[in-house]
């Protein structure tokens, strides 16, 4: 194994490891470029020998409106929202976002609020942190999809600041509140200066980290519809650590029963297996057309319906087989 | 650098911070407790929580400015007057600690769970604490605490409750 600088000493230094024990996954090559865990352990950026984190003139907004934030972002360059921080921060320290300004979201009264549309719906803030989501009477009783999901990510601590609008604008592929919010139709309301919008999260998803945000584009909250309630099922979950880690393959399964058995919906989707989570119609509406019995067609059409790819988590191949086996578990778990 | 002023173990502290500095290096930095732990300082390890308004959160991951206006506690501030808390001492008790890094986050997290949940069951316990790694003991003896001390902070409620009715 080597090490080797990439010549800037203060952050981000890359170094080449040799990754020979993963020569039989063929998309991996022998070595590959990490990026140093290490970073906060030198002197900042601009810093005066404290261990900071960031660049020394990082200005720290904090507006009471929404249309305040949107001035305040349309104002400046190098400015983006921050709401739990707890991927920005690090992305910051680890010099992938380099922002001259924060504008922070939280202490906008509007946006910490979860509350109940006027549709029947519910509305959730894009500052409502996690740990106060997954245990909000109503999402325990009417999107009970949101709540398994949401349980998953990170640790207790770690959904005391982190919110879904944060999760969802960070696009991970294997963001797990994500597959929730498809599976329930969620929409996302969008404000920027110029003006208002609201988009349905199946259209949000662009790819790893890109999403349909435009510049200066702020999320108000997130409106599950009063047509998705009742809903119920699991969400299997594979890591390599019961807690704290992202996960290998996600898979959301959900149904809700109608008068009639065959009456009863489905909602299928994945995690960790496509460049962005994904739902999977066809695997709904077979079993929508078939019952449970059509369990074995499902699983396939999903499988088809991912594209993994071979990481440090997991190969491909073992991704594409456990899509299979678990929207096998969950649809029989749900008869 | 910002003005900020909150309160911290009961102290009401104002100071000039830069927009960079987490709350972490403010309180071990600035402040001088350095009861809270620095580990992986991206929020995996759970060593540096502390509790914001009542919150467990990894003050790796929350700027000081942040924090402006809000009442924190370390853990100095679980054990005033050199008083343990019941949960310090039911780690003593159980020797759940070897290195005892990872202590002070895990007695802090402790300590939110119990307010909030009294009578935890060990799943609820090992969830609770699944952000908080321990690398030289394992977590045996770390439950095994947190349930004695639960059930202790219940008779002294209990008792509390009885001498005031």
């Amino acid at each position: 194994m080597k090490a080797e600088a990439d010549g800037d000493d203060d952050a981000g230094a890359e170094i080449l490891v040799s990754t020979e024990h993963l020569a039989p996954f063929p998309g991996l090559g022998r070595e590959t470029r990490i990026k140093s865990q290490c970073t906060w352990n030198v002197a900042p950026r601009g810093g005066a020998g404290k261990r900071g984190l960031m660049r020394s003139d990082l200005d720290y907004v904090v507006p009471s409106t929404v249309e305040e934030a949107v001035a305040l972002q349309a104002g400046s360059s190098g400015a983006v929202y921050l709401l739990g921080g707890t991927d920005l921060l690090p992305q910051m320290r680890a010099g992938r976002k380099d922002p001259g300004r924060l504008i922070d979201l939280k202490r906008i009264p509007l946006l910490r609020e979860v509350r109940e549309t006027e549709g029947g719906g519910l509305s959730i803030g894009a500052a409502a942190v996690m740990a106060d989501v997954e245990i909000h009477p109503v999402v325990l009783a009417r999107y009970p999809l949101l709540a398994e999901c949401v349980k998953t990510v990170g640790a207790w601590p770690l959904r005391q600041r982190a919110t879904l609008a944060g999760n969802v604008c960070n696009a991970s592929p294997a963001a797990d509140t994500a597959v929730a919010l498809l599976a329930l139709d969620a929409t996302l309301n969008l404000v920027s200066a110029q003006g208002r919008r609201s988009i349905p999260v199946s259209a949000f998803f662009r790819g790893p980290g890109q999403t349909a945000l435009r510049p200066g584009e702020l999320m108000t909250d997130v409106i599950l519809p009063a047509a998705s309630a009742g809903f119920t099922g699991s969400y299997l979950r594979l890591s390599r650590r019961k807690g704290m880690d992202l996960a290998t393959v996600g898979v959301l399964v959900g149904k809700r029963n109608g008068k009639l058995t065959l009456a009863a919906r489905w909602r299928i989707a994945l995690a960790a297996v496509a460049p962005t989570p994904l739902r999977v119609p066809d695997a709904e509406q077979v079993l929508e057309a078939k019952g449970s019995i059509a369990v074995w067609e499902a699983a396939e059409l999903a499988v088809a319906a991912c594209r993994p790819i071979t990481d440090l988590r997991g190969s491909a191949e073992y991704r594409r087989d456990m899509v299979g086996v678990l929207v096998r578990r969950g649809v029989v778990g749900l008869g | 650098m910002k003005k900020i002023s909150l309160e911290v173990n009961g102290v009401q502290e104002n100071q000039e911070v830069e927009v960079g500095t987490t709350l972490l290096r403010f309180l071990r930095d600035t402040l001088d407790l350095t009861g809270t732990k620095e580990g992986c300082n991206e929020g995996e390890c759970g060593s540096c929580v502390v509790l914001l308004d009542g919150r467990p959160v990894n003050s790796c991951l929350v700027l000081a400015v942040e924090a402006d206006g809000a009442k924190v506690t370390t853990i100095e501030g679980l054990s005033p007057d050199g008083v343990l808390h019941p949960i310090q001492k039911a780690f003593l008790a159980h020797t759940s600690i070897q290195c005892g890094f990872c202590t002070p986050g895990m007695v802090v997290t402790a300590a939110a769970l119990l307010k909030e949940c009294p009578d935890p069951s060990e799943d609820e316990i090992r969830k609770a604490l699944a952000g908080n790694l321990c690398r030289c003991t394992g977590y045996r003896q770390i439950v095994d605490a947190i349930r004695d001390a639960a059930a202790a902070m219940r008779t002294k409620e209990a008792v509390r409750e009885k001498v005031s009715a």
